[in-house]
């Protein structure tokens, strides 16, 4: 198979060293999270809430159930079943974050998770709420749902479930190595998505170029 | 004749007919069953020879993909909570003698299946909202039937997830721009896609035709295993070029960066009209889960992951 040997075109990021900062127990101090750079790769144990847009809507609506200062926030709307009392998680990937990015800076401020999990990245706004309260956002591989629902050791509770239904729910999760989670946005204004993008256009230039229109 | 002498083989027949239903849903519930937990041992080869060659952010992803591939399999449960929109494409003969049991089958199987496997009800009105919560919808599942010559029937499974569905895209080229064309578009769309369709992906390219059939041959050039090539040494050589080109992009394994943004691209083609180059451009997943069903004209059904 060709295209993977020419190391010229490829983002720096990739054969940058790996950074493993091992795992982040809940609640999760400010100064733990301004200590982590992009490209970390970091684990959570302890409790993570699930919040898509709905979810947002109705804590910054009617406040937070519980306290959420120092907790992980998951953008994910997962597959459960209920099992006697409780609830079993069968799938849990991330879903898209940036749907979130109208609501997730103030949700950052009232509310200090320290770690936002979700896929895709987010904009310039939730990038400076980051650096403004001391938060990462943390890419969980999209589509690893069989993963993150074996990480997922239970649900300690759930909120808001006859309102939103199931995806939307927030959904009390207590974890155990969530993970793994690249650091793609930490609380120093660094985003890797901004900066594969702008690696991703010189490169394109330098492909079209190689191959002009005939 | 006796009164009733008929009536036995009719009942047999009948009896036969509806253990020939049975029989087809039970197997194409495995096979939707199988498509949704096993990935295709070529897509698992792929991306460990992905692995293999990354480092770094680039890695991890892939390292976190294939042991979440290895726990979906183990435990039987779905590789991605988006079970996708049930797509089939079956080759069936014109002497196959069981295709109205086929077409019966087909909605009944996904219905069990998303109660047994089970699989994320994905089937939403556009008007109302309203999800019927079975998988099934007006025109889904979708079956693209093709008639071939021969006796029996071949139906291949493509349960295709929203994300890589949202990057597919259909570009009306100037004939002029020709195959240069097609390489600059489909570049280009690839980069612009960046994480979005969850890389490394598969990416489909049908050219020529109409509109609908440009994209329609994107998919079914998705049906191939892995890394297999065209017949043609001609389009062969443009697959080659078209991963080496986007491979070359950087957007990498989730759109982190890394040396790997497609496994592969496979390439269809059909003659175009002398006015137009339909492009339609096919994303898919790195969870490019499919699965293959084969019916004998005795009934036997087959059920397995590749193609």
């Amino acid at each position: 198979m060709t295209g993977f040997e020419d190391p010229s075109h490829v983002t720096r990021y990739a054969s940058r060293r790996l950074r493993m900062k091992g795992i982040l127990r809940t609640p999760i101090a400010e100064d733990e999270v301004r200590a982590l750079k992009a490209g970390d790769v970091i684990y959570v144990s302890g409790l993570l809430f699930t919040a898509r847009d709905e979810a947002h809507k109705v804590l910054l609506e009617r406040g937070e159930p519980f306290p959420l200062e120092g907790l992980a926030l998951f953008h994910c709307g997962p597959v459960v079943r209920k099992r006697g009392d409780g609830w079993e998680v069968i799938a849990a990937g991330p879903t898209t974050s940036m749907r979130m990015e109208s609501l997730e800076p103030e949700f950052l401020r009232r509310f200090k998770p320290r770690v936002i999990v979700g896929k895709g990245g987010m904009g310039e706004e939730t990038l400076a709420a980051l650096s403004e309260v001391g938060a990462v956002y943390c890419h969980f591989t999209g589509g690893a749902g069989a993963l993150a629902a074996q990480r997922i050791k239970g649900v300690r509770e759930v909120h808001h479930l006859e309102e939103l239904g199931i995806p939307e729910a927030v959904w009390v999760f207590e974890v155990e190595r969530f993970g793994p989670l690249v650091v793609a946005m930490d609380a120093h204004g660094r985003s890797l998505y901004a900066e594969v993008g702008a690696a991703v256009e010189t490169n394109l230039e330098k492909v079209l170029a190689r191959t002009k229109e005939g | 004749m006796r009164e009733g002498e008929d009536f036995l083989p009719i009942t047999h027949h009948l009896l036969h007919v509806t253990e020939m239903k049975n029989e087809l849903i039970e197997g194409l519930k495995e096979a939707l069953r199988r498509a949704a937990t096993v990935l295709p041992a070529d897509v698992v080869r792929a991306l460990e020879a992905a692995r293999d060659r990354e480092e770094g952010p680039a890695r991890v992803q892939l390292e976190a993909i294939l042991e979440n591939v290895a726990l979906a399999r183990e435990k039987g449960v779905p590789i991605c909570q988006d079970t996708g929109t049930q797509t089939f494409f079956v080759r069936v003969g014109t002497k196959f003698p069981y295709l109205d049991e086929l077409r019966e089958a087909i909605p009944e199987a996904v219905r069990r299946a998303t109660e047994e496997v089970p699989l994320r009800p994905n089937t939403v009105h556009p008007f109302t909202r309203k999800n019927p919560g079975d998988n099934t919808g007006r025109f889904i599942p979708y079956i693209t039937w093709e008639l071939v010559p021969g006796d029996s029937a071949e139906i291949h499974l493509l349960p295709k997830g929203g994300g890589s569905e949202n990057c597919c895209k259909l570009v009306l080229l100037t004939p002029a721009k020709g195959i240069p064309g097609v390489k600059r578009a489909v570049v280009e769309h690839i980069a612009a896609c960046r994480g979005l369709p969850c890389p490394p992906t598969v990416v489909g390219v049908g050219i020529g035709g109409g509109a609908d059939l440009s994209l329609k041959l994107g998919k079914l050039a998705l049906l191939r295993p892995v890394g297999t090539r065209h017949p043609e040494p001609e389009v062969a050589a443009l697959e080659e070029e078209l991963a080496g080109m986007i491979n070359a992009l950087g957007v990498g394994p989730m759109g982190l960066g890394g040396k790997t943004t497609v496994l592969a691209v496979h390439i269809e083609y059909a003659h175009r009209h002398p006015a137009s180059f339909p492009l339609g451009i096919v994303v898919q997943c790195w969870a490019d889960r499919r699965a293959h069903v084969l019916i004998s004209p005795k009934g036997e059904i087959s059920v397995t992951g590749d193609a």
